[in-house]
């Protein structure tokens, strides 16, 4: 119900909204949950597990009930109706406990700022605001971030006033003021400082190593569907702090007893600030719960706005003196020594059952039915030292305060006011003040003379020292919730112990409590108590769950900011991409890179248009845009030296002019990468590695030559995007190049198979490698990028040259028996296990792998090796991945396996299907049969050598 | 998110990086030498201390140089970095 007048909303304007397909209004200033309390809108979710009613308990994010959907204008599930900030047109729904993922594509746009500091502080009520204004003003940059609409914290929800201790120039004369007054008052200060930002709507989700921390600023969220387009809806901030101040509250905790879930129980501070903040009674007679002074003040401030006070159940034996003296003057019945025994109402609260608690009896019994539509609870205030613990602090028990504490921290941090369990206004404004000059000094390296004086308060919200009061002692605990988001009660707890449980961390995943969206804000430090009590242990030696980023929910886009769709990986593209897309090639990724994989004609499907590249290749003349192939420039003094070592293979043999294939391993021998050497000078390689693994082994090559063997004078460039390559591949491809090159030499005697030349290809300055990964006649024609594409253009134009994809270049080089590093090996194979014994050097003393090629393990048997299959059906394609056994039946599991496909291919030149696979003694069962398991079937299959077509080699001269 | 100080750069933030593992795990001199199980402690066993622990950086996405640091594993403190080559510091 609406208060005739008070609160911080502008009554002046409507705001209309559409909540489960009924219409109501509110106002600018208002929650989702106020403006629902405002209309009379009890309950707003359905529980997860139990289908409860559940209403509103809280007044901020540690809400752990009213999760709503929002439907329009922009869905998103699973919010905090307390989080939600009113808008025009806003629909929303309550939740059955889990929310549902929008199906259309968020045109909103997300960024992200990375932002340096001298002091940052978290949370601006009254600590944070003295803390900023300490460290203000002084030349230190100051980050002040809150994660609510308006800064103020608790003076927004409170009558509390203030006076200035000293005089102050900015503020005027005033001498008391509205804390909430002093709060835009300093807001407004701070906002004029060039050296400090205020960021509103702005959570710290997450405190990392040296003072990193993340945050979420909620830029236009709030304004519904009039948020302009052209304004980022959410940003990520990532501030580098070098002093910390968290001044980030307390939250209220409940109290365990029957029925605490129903709508209408309430955390009493909420309730206050609903009141005061929002001018909203959330009920119309209302009995108070508390173990604690605090929420008296919430009880007089509701009973002075117009709500009546049934009752205050306190479980004290009496409040302290201006608690019960502000009773006695508002007529209000306190029940001292009594607990609430029970809420009760169908749907909402109707009820509320209280007894006497009476410490010998197991059960408190409730003695008297007081009738209320609103039960305000208070079990305490615990504060929230989430980011402290996630900053690696230490926290501890206080057995006086009956609450978990910060104690220490290695980063350079402090928590302030309540967080640190200073629960006075004065004492919150002293604190924040003086951590913020603590924090200025640490973080300038020096000693700052002039000081901030911060206000004190006028009046004060009581805080006589309460009792820690957790359980209401009953003989049924099915209906105690501990963890209304989770449906968790304290039977799910005693279950949990009974079990042998003991760990409060066992307990949190056993029984779910505190891993919902609210992450057991005011629930975590009562399931503690819980399982204390039921252990017969102190809630001290148990201590409390890791508190783990992030501190709210954060949405997947604002992580994501501007790094999705087409900006979520750098697209890379060859300098024929364009022919590529204008020849209709479809494209294949490779790491980063567009590589076209075959260029279908009308009407072909790829099986046909990958048969007829094949054929083109090994019957006439076809090309391959090959520019993704790693390139690095080796050149130095040792830099044969060099390749020696990291090669399989010796490498400083190599003549001038000629080129040789290669092996890298790891030291534990197994193959790491292939490519080619190519040695331009006595000095100077070129050596081109697999597509994917091109950074890879400039990291390779520069860690050892950095760590290893720094005095080796060598450098290594990276040089892949500075040439285009083409493969002419084919019978007919010396045809084809000598007439692109009427002044090079291309028999084979005069440009021999590993050899290079420069020559002037189609006019332009070219490179030319006599190389083949096809078993075909082939060059490899190098230019520089910028002649990439007349290069390619030219070969096309000779009409003779067919073009073909990564597809065409799998089969052709699998049915050679080319293995393709990372896919026909995975980390455990070596240059033998792939039958290449002769790329392994006998002669040289040392390279990197060669003394595991003297372990007995790489000697084994029975080592994975590389083979051939053939299906006995020709035309079956086994799927790369299928495992292969040895028998015609499967024996019970499990089966042993025998190896795996790797390649898999319809081939055009053997006229069928066939594999390469890595099994078990490959290498000695040419001619076995073995089997398949595919699809609940055995499909037999014939081992054979890797090398499937043309193994004499008859055919790479033409 | 580590602020990692690279002795050439200075301090940058983690992601500009990468880790190397164990520092001072040295390539034998004559590999050839070894036992198998010598070469297995080379290859495959490295120290996992609670506490400080010489290991090796990477400036990648920087000056992609390499160098040293004395971490401590337990609060991820550096203690000290320093160049390829040079003895660890003594850090207390």
């Amino acid at each position: 119900m609406r208060r005739e007048n008070g609160g911080r909303i502008d009554r002046g304007t409507t705001l209309r909204f559409t909540f489960d397909g009924s219409e109501y209004t509110g106002h600018p200033g208002d929650t989702l949950a106020s403006a629902l309390l405002a209309n009379g809108v009890r309950q707003v979710a359905t529980s997860v597990k139990l289908g409860r009613p559940r209403g509103i308990v809280s007044a901020g994010g540690e809400e752990p009930s009213a999760v709503v959907q929002i439907e329009a204008p922009f869905p998103e599930p699973m919010l905090p109706a307390t989080t939600v900030e009113l808008y025009e047109g806003l629909v929303a729904s309550s939740l059955p406990g889990q929310g549902r993922l929008a199906t259309e594509p968020d045109p909103a746009r997300y960024d992200a700022v990375h932002a340096h500091c001298d002091v940052l502080v978290v949370g601006a009520g009254p600590a944070g605001l003295a803390a900023a204004r300490a460290a203000a003003g002084t030349g230190a940059r100051v980050i002040l971030a809150d994660e609510r609409s308006e800064p103020g914290g608790s003076l927004l929800g409170t009558h509390e006033t203030i006076t200035e201790s000293e005089p102050d120039d900015v503020l005027g004369p005033q001498e008391v003021m509205p804390g909430a007054e002093w709060a835009a008052a300093t807001t407004a200060l701070l906002d004029g400082l060039p050296e400090v930002r205020v960021l509103r709507r702005t959570t710290v989700i997450g405190y990392y190593d040296d003072n990193y921390v993340v945050a979420v600023e909620r830029r236009t969220n709030h304004l519904g569907a009039a948020a302009p387009a052209d304004v980022a809806r959410e940003r990520v901030w990532r501030i580098r702090a070098k002093r910390v101040v968290l001044a980030t509250g307390a939250h209220e905790r409940s109290i365990a007893f029957a029925g605490n879930d129903l709508p209408g129980v309430m955390l009493a501070g909420s309730a206050r600030a609903y009141a005061n903040r929002y001018g909203v009674l959330p009920g119309e007679r209302a009995v108070v719960f508390t173990a604690n002074d605090s929420a008296y003040a919430a009880a007089f401030d509701l009973a002075d706005a117009g709500a009546e006070i049934a009752a205050i159940v306190d479980v004290r034996p009496a409040p302290g003196a201006a608690c019960a003296a502000g009773a006695r003057e508002r007529g209000i019945e306190v029940l001292t020594g009594h607990v609430v025994t029970a809420a009760q109402g169908d749907g909402q609260l109707s009820s509320v059952l209280a007894g006497r608690l009476r410490p010998e009896a197991e059960a408190a019994v409730g003695e008297r039915e007081l009738a209320a539509d609103l039960l305000l609870v208070s079990g305490g205030w615990n504060p929230v030292v989430h980011l402290f613990s996630q900053a690696g602090g230490t926290l501890r028990y206080d057995e006086a305060l009956g609450t978990i504490v910060p104690v220490a921290c290695r980063q350079a941090v402090e928590a302030a006011g309540a967080a640190k369990g200073v629960f006075t206004l004065t004492g919150c404004l002293a604190d924040g003040a003086e951590a913020g000059h603590r924090a200025l000094e640490a973080a300038l390296g020096t000693a700052v003379s002039e000081r901030y004086t911060p206000p004190r308060a006028t009046t004060e919200t009581p805080t006589a020292p309460g009792t820690a009061f957790w359980l209401v002692p009953a003989t049924d605990y099915g209906a105690h919730f501990v963890d209304p988001q989770r449906d968790v009660t304290v039977a799910d707890v005693l279950r949990a112990t009974g079990a042998g449980l003991r760990s409060v961390e066992h307990i949190k995943r056993y029984t779910t409590a505190g891993t919902a969206h609210d992450q057991g804000k005011t629930s975590g430090l009562l399931t503690t108590a819980i399982v204390a009590h039921a252990l017969g242990a102190s809630v001290g030696e148990l201590g409390s769950t890791t508190f783990r980023a992030p501190y709210a929910p954060v949405s997947f886009a604002a992580l994501a900011g501007r790094d999705r769709g087409s900006l979520h990986d750098p697209v890379r593209v060859t300098a024929l991409h364009e022919w590529h897309v204008a020849n209709g090639a479809l494209f294949e990724n490779v790491g980063q890179w567009k590589r076209p994989w075959y260029y279908p004609r009308e009407g072909e499907d790829m099986e046909a248009a990958v048969l007829r590249e094949c054929a083109a290749a090994r019957q006439g003349v076809a090309a391959m845009d090959a520019s993704t192939l790693g390139k690095i420039d080796v050149i130095g003094p040792d830099a044969a030296e060099l390749l020696d070592r990291l090669y399989t293979n010796l490498m400083s043999s190599l003549a001038v002019g000629a080129i040789r294939y290669g092996v890298m391993c790891r030291p534990d021998g197994m193959v790491f990468d292939d490519g080619t050497v190519i040695r331009l000078a006595e000095d100077h390689f070129l050596v081109t590695t697999t597509t994917g693994n091109a950074a890879a082994v400039l990291d390779w090559m520069e860690e050892w030559l950095q760590t290893e063997w720094p005095t080796l004078r060598v450098h290594c460039t990276s040089v892949t995007e500075q040439w285009a390559t083409v493969a002419l591949v084919g019978p007919g491809s010396r045809e084809v190049l000598a007439g692109l090159a009427p002044d090079l030499a291309v028999s084979a005697a005069d440009f021999p198979f590993m050899t290079w030349r420069e020559a002037e290809i189609a006019g332009l300055p070219a490179r030319v490698c006599r190389i083949s990964f096809s078993g075909e006649l082939a060059y490899e024609i190098n230019v520089t990028s910028w002649d990439g594409l007349r290069l390619w253009t030219a070969i096309m134009d000779t009409g003779l040259v067919t073009p073909y994809g990564t597809e065409t270049m799998h089969v052709l080089r699998a049915e050679k028996g080319y293995p393709i590093v990372g896919q026909d090996t995975d980390g455990t194979v070596t240059p033998q296990d792939l039958g290449m014994a002769w790329v392994v050097s006998k002669k040289k003393p040392d390279f990197v792998g060669k003394r595991s090629f003297a372990r007995a393990d790489t000697a084994r048997a029975d080592r994975k090796q590389l083979v051939g299959l053939l299906p006995e059906d020709p035309g079956f394609l086994l799927p790369e991945g299928a495992h292969l056994v040895a028998g015609a039946e499967l024996p019970e599991p499990p089966v042993p396996t025998l190896g795996h496909v790797t390649s898999s291919y319809r081939s055009a030149a053997l006229g069928r299907t066939f594999a390469l696979a890595l099994v078990s003694g490959g290498q000695g069962r040419a001619g076995a049969r073995l089997y398949a398991p595919v699809g609940g079937v055995l499909v037999p299959v014939t081992v054979t050598s890797h090398v499937l077509y043309d193994p004499e080699g008859a055919r790479r001269d033409g | 998110m580590l602020l990692i100080p690279c002795p050439w750069c200075g301090p940058r933030e983690e992601a500009e990086f990468h880790y190397g593992g164990q520092a001072h795990v040295a390539y034998p001199d004559d590999p050839s030498a070894l036992s198998d199980e010598e070469w297995a402690r080379y290859l495959f066993f490295r120290d996992n201390p609670k506490g400080r622990f010489a290991e090796r950086w990477s400036h990648s996405a920087g000056c992609r140089r390499w160098f040293n640091a004395v971490r401590d594993t337990a609060t991820n403190e550096i203690h000290a970095v320093y160049r390829v080559g040079e003895a660890r510091p003594v850090t207390s």
